[in-house]
């Protein structure tokens, strides 16, 4: 037992994740004096920031108690949100199956492929808000403006999601149809739309639960709903009212996510 | 010495799954508690270290009572009682040194903990029951590079690192290969001998109970139905312990004749 | 032949109920469409005029002009690093929330639904409207801007770590407690490194999508590159509008591509 033995050391250090020393610490060396460049470079304006104390004092004294007294405003805000939801989405939806076929690697052509990728990455790329300002610009404030903003956002998500699961359909059934003789459309009908349809079904619901969520953001610029009766509330220092919208969006959100969930537990 | 008196164990309403149980284990001997599942094994051995609450009785290990111990005392008290599990239980993402060292987490400050500075005197005692087990060279593996046999090796060094002074085992070998389980049965019984501990071992295989344990414990409806040395488990004694049951539960190589009557659960 | 009546004649795919049910359920989508558009606010041929508008916008912002190009990527520099710093404090912040909002590790029920009440109001206020709010705290300025990016991200990374912790496999949890060590170190050496894939892969997410809200930020005052974008369309300036749009759209695939690394070396 004794000869034998090796000997251990009597120390023991966890190995480190990055092997090469003068990488990890090159690495470590690198995040710290980014950290340090990151904070001191930025434009703080503290002392602005040090009078915020007082003003949030203000502002929460300000929005208790919530007021619902305008609440005919709150509620056609609301119900503008939910229009701009709904007809966003199904123009939405029906924009994205075309889109989603073009970007798919297994049915489009290779030159329309990366057309079909361009569109989704430049529609994930640019944030509701951006695309909502470029059309109140373009179409004016109000709602259309919203609808369009958000029927870009759902071809952003929609499209991208539907391509995926187009390239991972079951070739056999394609085939299958085929070898029977289905021209193009048949086959279309009986063996690519059955397997897309319950994904299509779950993210169609998905996205009239994030257009709600993001009608009330894109308002704020102009773009119509709930969002842009909150932000003339805030503009006009009106936080009683606007705590009450917040709540009311905060609500609607936590409902809205409760019933896609279920119905989406249900179909997928 | 671990004195087991009067327990009870109850879960919510129902109907108990220790009844009443009394049990002494003395010194170094290796005991093996046998019985179908359900019978009350694992509950019993998490009720001695308390990883679940007894509902009445007294539990005492070298005279001190476990079963009223509260927080830091009950920590303390859990220090002293190793335990080496069926499913090992070990962390696995982190290295074998460290679920080594997770043994002495009760007796290490925070910081020694966090920072993984651990005292020499424990990196010596690692590296000296790693070799006498035979994974020294993994230290510094992930524990989920490891094979079953090496893996339940780190969680029975993990208990030995606590300077335990009882071994509880929950069916160590069920999730292991006939050939390894029969290494690990060995090594805890060369163990029992070297560190003179007690080990109460909770073992479905009643031929490895036989082969490696001095004494065996027959459990049945949350009661010891059998306790005596192994030779004297006989016939008589397996069918009372596991009458009724099929074959396959009685964890036997050889299977018995089947019992045709059937007794009322 | 009356063995061969048990066999149905014609052949319908669903049972009347489910055919029923389905067909309330289209006639609701479509109600539900007719009355958003009977209702909403939008004068009609406007809409047939938009793609005409949009060209028309699309037209002046052509050629870009990149004349401003060094100020503008110094911004957008400015705006990575709000994304930057609101991540990694909302990463930290998160921790003893997502811990106190996991079933199994919170102290008691107290606990439970102060965690769950903070990860639902961080949730469901988006960032914008966080924004709005601390524009009106702070001032117009980055601090605002960091700070909502910050409160939203907390409600995110919170409820996916609750999520991973309530996922953990138990048995290591057990072992540790049966060694007698305490609460904090059984945290330490069984909990944290089972929930560190999530924690990783939680916070590069998160990290990309600030770097999307952090460029619009500006539009409400709350600091980076949407300040820059804002002033150049209330100018006019279409195409440096154009230059800036060209240059978010560059960060955020840059971002994209910086993630999936990150994801693939780290876990």
């Amino acid at each position: 037992m004794s000869q034998t033995r090796e000997t251990w050391p009597e120390t023991w250090h966890r190995p480190p994740m990055i092997a090469n020393p003068v990488l990890r610490y090159g690495l470590a060396a690198a995040v710290l004096v980014y950290a340090l460049w990151a904070v001191t470079s930025l434009p703080f304006d503290w002392q602005r920031a040090a009078e915020g104390l007082a003003r949030a004092q203000r502002i929460f004294a300000g929005s208790i108690p919530p007021s619902f007294e305008r609440s005919g405003l709150l509620i056609d805000g609301f119900l503008e949100s939910i229009k701009i939801a709904i007809l966003a989405t199904v123009g939405g939806v029906l924009l994205s199956i075309p889109i989603a076929f073009m970007a798919a690697k297994n049915l489009a052509p290779k030159p329309i492929y990366l057309l079909g990728r361009a569109i989704i990455i430049v529609a994930r790329s640019f944030h509701p808000v951006i695309v909502a300002i470029l059309f109140v610009k373009a179409v004016g404030f109000g709602p259309l403006a919203g609808v369009l903003t958000l029927i870009v956002y759902s071809v952003g998500f929609v499209a991208k999601m539907l391509a995926e699961r187009i390239e991972e359909i079951d070739w056999g059934q394609v085939e299958a149809m085929r070898s029977v003789g289905a021209g193009y459309l048949s086959t279309l009908f009986y063996a690519v739309f059955p397997q897309i349809m319950p994904r299509q079904i779950g993210l169609s619901i998905y996205q009239l639960d994030s257009n709600l969520r993001a009608s009330a953001v894109v308002g704020i610029v102009g773009a119509g709903g709930i969002g842009s009766t909150l932000a003339n509330a805030f503009g006009r220092y009106d936080y009683d009212f606007a705590l009450a919208i917040t709540m009311v969006i905060v609500g609607a959100i936590l409902v809205s996510e409760g019933i896609s969930g279920q119905i989406r537990k249900r179909i997928w | 010495m671990l004195k087991i008196s009067n327990l009870v164990k109850r879960y919510g309403h129902g109907e108990p799954v220790l009844k009443g149980l009394d049990l002494e284990v003395p010194g170094n001997s290796v005991v093996a508690i046998i019985g179908a599942s359900g019978a009350g094994k694992s509950t019993l051995l998490r009720c001695i270290n308390r990883l679940v609450e007894p509902t009445s009785g007294t539990i005492a290990l070298n005279d001190i009572v476990l079963s009223d111990l509260k927080g830091r005392e009950l920590r303390a008290a859990r220090r002293r009682i190793g335990m080496i599990f069926q499913s090992f239980n070990l962390v696995d993402r982190l290295t074998v040194m460290e679920n080594v060292q997770s043994g002495r987490l009760g007796y290490l400050p925070f910081w020694r903990a966090a920072s993984r500075r651990y005292p020499k005197r424990d990196i010596r005692r690692a590296y000296e029951l790693m070799e006498r087990v035979g994974i020294a060279h993994y230290a510094n593996k992930r524990a989920d590079e490891l094979s079953g046999g090496e893996r339940q090796r780190v969680g029975v060094v993990r208990a030995l690192m606590q300077e335990p002074e009882i071994l509880l085992a929950d069916e160590p070998t069920a999730s292991l290969d006939p050939k390894t389980s029969e290494q690990i049965m060995e090594l805890l019984r060369s163990l029992s001998a070297e560190f003179a501990l007690p080990v109460l071992i909770n073992i479905h295989n009643v031929a490895e109970a036989r082969l490696y344990t001095d004494r065996i414990v027959g459990m049945r409806y949350g009661k010891i139905m059998f306790d005596a040395e192994p030779s004297r488990l006989d016939k008589a004694a397996m069918d009372e312990i596991y009458a009724g049951l099929p074959a396959e539960e009685r964890g036997e190589e050889e299977t018995p004749a089947p019992s045709l009557q059937v007794s009322a659960a | 032949m009356v063995e061969l009546d048990a066999h149905p004649q014609d052949w319908a795919r669903y049972t009347p109920g489910q055919r029923l049910f389905r067909f309330l359920v289209f006639l609701a989508s479509v109600a539900a469409v007719v009355w958003a558009v009977m209702s909403i606010d939008v004068i009609w041929p406007w809409v047939l005029d938009a793609p005409e508008q949009m060209g028309d916008l699309f037209g002046r912002m052509v050629p870009p002009d990149f004349s401003n190009l060094s100020d503008i990527l110094w911004v957008l520099l400015e705006t990575v690093n709000i994304a930057t710093i609101a991540t990694a404090v909302a990463v930290f912040a998160a921790l003893p929330v997502a811990y106190i909002a996991a079933q199994n590790t919170t102290p008691n029920i107290a606990t439970l639904w102060l965690g769950r009440f903070i990860l639902v109001s961080s949730r469901s206020v988006n960032t914008i409207i966080w924004a709005l709010l601390f524009v009106a705290i702070f001032g117009p300025g980055i601090i605002a801007g960091i700070v909502a990016i910050m409160f939203r991200s907390i409600g995110f990374i919170g409820k996916l770590l609750g999520e991973a912790i309530e996922e953990i496999d138990r048995r290591p949890v057990e072992a540790l407690e049966a060694t007698g060590a305490s609460r904090l170190k059984v945290i330490l050496y069984a909990i944290v490194p089972q929930v560190m894939p999530t924690f990783w892969a939680v916070s590069i997410l998160r990290w990309d999508i600030n770097l999307r809200e952090s460029t619009v930020l500006g539009l409400v005052g709350a600091g980076g590159i949407g300040i820059v974008l804002q002033s150049a369309i209330d100018t006019f300036n279409w195409p440096e509008a154009a230059t800036v749009l060209l240059a978010i759209l560059a960060l955020v695939i840059l971002g994209e591509i910086v993630s999936a690394t990150l994801r693939k070396r780290i876990i």
